[in-house]
């Protein structure tokens, strides 16, 4: 059991979620859609697919045109049109808190930045002349655009931040909203990640680097975590939005509280730019920094939501790693990818899976790894195949869920989440 | 080359087009800034679209001086005269 009980003050807790993904235009409908073992994987029908290798993504199952205002869209990119719409959602669901603004921050992130934007400009340059690119175009494709779209949304003025880390994005801007809490800067910090750069050259990119899975004839198995057959990952867009706050202070506004932020780890590699280290070493620390972080045991996992991205190297190193990090208590702990239905959703998948797994400890199941049907033999852990799982009632309280997010450059960031209270 | 009212309708369709303001709002006696809360990156927008419309140039040093709809319906009739 936990070792180390923290005080309301030093407790962060998750009040407010907000999501738009391949698999729904909200929290309600991405997380039904997970646990029903739901694929957001589909055929591009764009002409300029005909000529990639790879011709199928994750797109986001709500068009954002469909949401927002079309004036406020037409300046914003796509990254963060989607991280508004979950920004929204999950202020809503925190309740509109009415706090300091000097204490509020956002830490969201992107692994690309507005891409859509850049190439549509240098497009329109090209064709039109450098007096047409539009004066909107340097806010929309900086990086942190989708933070601070949404820092003026909700005028928050403790900090806005943009951790960028590939893959691990996401992941890393919850960890920094912890520590801006943890560290007295804010009271209140919404965190998250957005992504959204399915175009021809990202994808030409990353299939170049022959990352991506070429199951053209059959997308919705493309992702395919931990099987003998998986042949790369999808590429995914979307965004999921947190809202986080210490206990104390949630409780002070009569907050409903979803779970904990118990920890976070992060370290890297120092190993290779794109390929993951063979044992997964870097992996390992971030876990293990996690929950300690946490003041948790390996015994206290139940679940990890995996980064397993479905890449043949990748999904291996990070079995090996879950296997180091927690010992014999591995096999008492329920791992998933959503990454099979979602796709990978680069620098919001951090931030996707960690709403799972929230989401997981509040309701007690674990979305499937769907499309696994022949386990790899190097993968020695329980992975939830076929259906949703139940968590055991004897596992709770205090059980805890490890989110694990890995990137290009040798990026890692594990989060631990804990079941509240 | 078009009479005043059409530059106002014209221009009335291009704010409505960037700031999403109702053209019925775009009348003479308004101030891009202060009365169709239009920024200065959408005035950026708004002068391009204008000249492409009305055929016209607008240098930058001359934008500052166009505070209401009125300013630049008349700047374009007399440009384009």
């Amino acid at each position: 059991m936990s070792t180390t009980p923290r005080s309301d003050a030093q407790t962060v807790v998750i009040t407010g979620l907000g999501a738009t993904t391949p698999v729904g235009g909200d929290v309600a409908s991405t997380w039904d859609g997970l646990l029903a073992g739901r694929s957001g994987v589909r055929s591009l029908t764009e002409e300029w697919a005909s000529e990639l290798p790879v011709q199928f993504a994750a797109r986001v199952a709500v068009d954002p045109g469909d949401v927002l205002d079309r004036v406020e869209a037409r300046k914003l990119d796509r990254t963060q049109q989607l991280a508004l719409i979950a920004a929204r959602e999950a202020w809503a669901d925190a309740g509109t808190p009415d706090v300091d603004r000097e204490r509020l921050g956002v830490s969201i992130a992107t692994g690309i930045g507005g891409a859509l934007t850049l190439l549509g400009q240098w497009d329109i340059y090209r064709e039109s002349g450098p007096r047409r690119v539009s004066p909107h175009t340097i806010p929309m494709l900086m990086p942190n655009g989708p933070a601070a779209v949404v820092g003026l949304e909700i005028t928050a003025r403790a900090g806005v931040h943009t951790p960028v880390s590939a893959c691990a994005s996401g992941a890393e801007a919850v960890a920094q909203g912890l520590a801006m809490i943890r560290g007295g800067r804010a009271d209140l910090v919404v965190v998250g990640g957005t992504e959204a750069c399915i175009h021809p050259l990202p994808l030409a990119a990353f299939a170049a680097m022959r990352a991506l899975s070429k199951r053209n004839d059959d997308p919705a198995a493309a992702s395919r975590p931990w099987d003998t057959d998986r042949d790369g990952f999808v590429f995914g867009e979307g965004a999921a939005v947190l809202v986080i706050e210490t206990a104390e202070h949630a409780k002070a506004r009569g907050a409903k509280i979803y779970g904990e932020v118990a920890g976070a780890g992060i370290t890297a590699d120092g190993h290779h730019i794109a390929q993951p280290d063979p044992e997964g070493k870097g992996a390992t620390r971030a876990m293990r920094m996690a929950l300690a972080d946490a003041g948790a045991d390996p015994t206290d996992v139940v679940h990890i939501n995996a980064h397993g991205t479905s890449t043949p190297q990748g999904d291996v190193a990070e079995a090996l790693a879950i296997r180091t990090a927690l010992g014999d208590a591995a096999a008492q702990v329920a791992v998933t990818s959503t990454k099979s239905m979602t796709g990978h959703l680069l620098g919001a998948a951090g931030a996707v899976e960690s709403l799972a797994c929230v989401m997981a400890l509040h309701d007690q199941l674990v979305p499937p790894t769907i499309n696994l049907e022949n386990l790899d033999p190097d993968v020695q852990l329980d992975i939830v195949s076929g259906q949703a799982r139940k968590l055991a009632d004897d596992r709770f309280p205090g059980a805890v869920a490890l989110n694990n997010s890995f990137g290009f450059g040798g990026h890692n960031v594990a989060l631990a989440f804990r079941s509240y209270p | 080359m078009a009479d005043q009212q059409e530059i106002l309708s014209g221009l009335a369709e291009i704010v409505n087009e960037v700031a999403g303001v109702p053209v019925d709002s775009v009348q003479l006696g308004k101030a891009f800034t202060d009365d169709l809360d239009i920024d200065s990156l959408s005035m950026v927008e708004v002068v391009v679209a204008a000249e492409e419309k009305f055929g016209v140039k607008i240098p930058d040093d001359d934008v500052k001086d166009l505070r209401t709809v009125g300013d630049a319906v008349t700047y374009i009739a007399q440009a384009g005269a």
